[in-house]
């Protein structure tokens, strides 16, 4: 698989999942698949990479030929979306939604320390009806290694005009 | 001048709450009212919490969804700001009189506006104004409550949406996928926002 992955947390904070993607593993998975660069928007969290990168840079070209870098915000998610060939992603409804709808194949992994969000439901459910794989911080290379983009689906783009019309039924409209 | 002899019936409209909260919760309600008939849900009053920075913004990001094509963004709109009854970390003590804060902010709002529709997906926010709006119900017939749970709600229903379900407070209780509709069959599935 060629190309260029992309890895958002959104604005949210989610150390865990940018440690899992600092790690030599990760970037050794990475090229295994034969890609060729690394993306990350961090987001809100205080973890700095260190790993990957030389302390004070955020970009750099590992031996392996892998291109990286990191930035806290990308000025428009959806371009970098769109130019990606993977996307790893928390399981934000918003961000997955978003990559859904762009049709690409997507890791998501739920942030556990955000319980009230309910990602993990969201995205074990998303996971089951095909449409993506969920994953962990600690699955996350795992989850790349064996992952099968022959077998995900399209996720057929719901519409808010059903909802619409109840509400204008609802109103005698 | 004559009047005419056949004069069409005055357009039905109706005063709408519509209640915003943290950004998931914005964004579902954006892409729902893109879809309504705003020439006929007006005026509109967006309620955010006092405490939401960018409330003001995403009322106005709100207004512009939907009248991209005509300048007239805030002409049947207000905004309106409630206390939160509760911030992360509270303490309950305490959570007791803001609690009580925000019922009567939530009281004075919905005696005021008489909305005919109250819109709301979830922010905590919506529970007070739910509450307000069907009490307010009980003395002026007529105002009708839509929730519309979130589409991460899969398995179960939020916290809003379990008060407003059981309470039986939401003339339409919509969620976004079948399998939950199945499990709560006083709501309704319509297909989803995204």
């Amino acid at each position: 698989m060629p190309g260029h992955v992309l890895v958002t947390v959104g604005s949210t904070k989610f150390d865990q999942l940018i440690q899992a993607v600092d790690t030599e593993a990760f970037a050794a998975a990475l090229h295994e698949r034969g890609f060729d660069s690394l993306l990350v928007q961090r987001g809100n969290g205080e973890y700095i990479p260190h790993v990957l990168l030389h302390k004070g840079q955020d970009e750099a070209q590992l031996s392996s030929g892998l291109k990286i870098e990191f930035v806290q915000y990308l000025p428009s998610m959806h371009t970098y979306m769109e130019a990606a060939d993977l996307i790893i992603s928390h399981a934000g409804s918003g961000s997955l939604f978003e990559a859904l709808s762009l049709n690409k194949p997507i890791i998501a992994v739920p942030n556990a320390i955000l319980m009230a969000n309910h990602q993990e439901e969201l995205a074990m459910h998303l996971d089951r009806l095909g449409h993506l794989v969920s994953a962990t911080p600690e699955t996350l290379v795992q989850a790349v290694r064996k992952l099968d983009v022959s077998r995900l689906k399209p996720y057929p783009k719901g519409s808010p005009q059903g909802i619409a019309d109840a509400i204008h039924r609802l109103m005698g409209f | 001048m004559p009047r005419p002899i056949h004069h069409t019936a005055p357009e039905k409209t109706a005063r709408t709450l519509v209640v915003l909260g943290s950004g998931g919760h914005t964004a579902e309600m954006l892409a729902l009212l893109k879809h309504l008939d705003m020439d006929k849900l007006r005026p509109r009053t967006y309620v955010i919490a006092s405490t939401d920075s960018m409330g003001a913004q995403k009322a106005l990001a709100a207004e512009k969804a939907f009248s991209a094509s005509k300048d007239e963004a805030l002409d049947h709109a207000n905004i309106v700001a409630i206390p939160r009854s509760r911030e992360v970390g509270q303490s309950y003590l305490t959570s007791i009189w803001t609690t009580l804060v925000a019922a009567w902010a939530a009281m004075a709002i919905v005696w005021r506006e008489a909305p005919e529709l109250v819109l709301v997906n979830g922010p905590g926010t919506c529970i007070p104004l739910c509450f307000a709006a069907h009490l307010f119900r009980l003395f002026r017939w007529g105002t009708r409550i839509v929730y519309v749970e979130s589409i991460a709600r899969v398995e179960s229903l939020s916290l809003s949406g379990k008060v407003l379900y059981h309470m039986r407070m939401a003339d339409a209780f919509v969620v976004q996928w079948p399998h939950l509709q199945q499990r709560f069959p006083r709501s309704m599935y319509r297909g989803s926002l995204y």
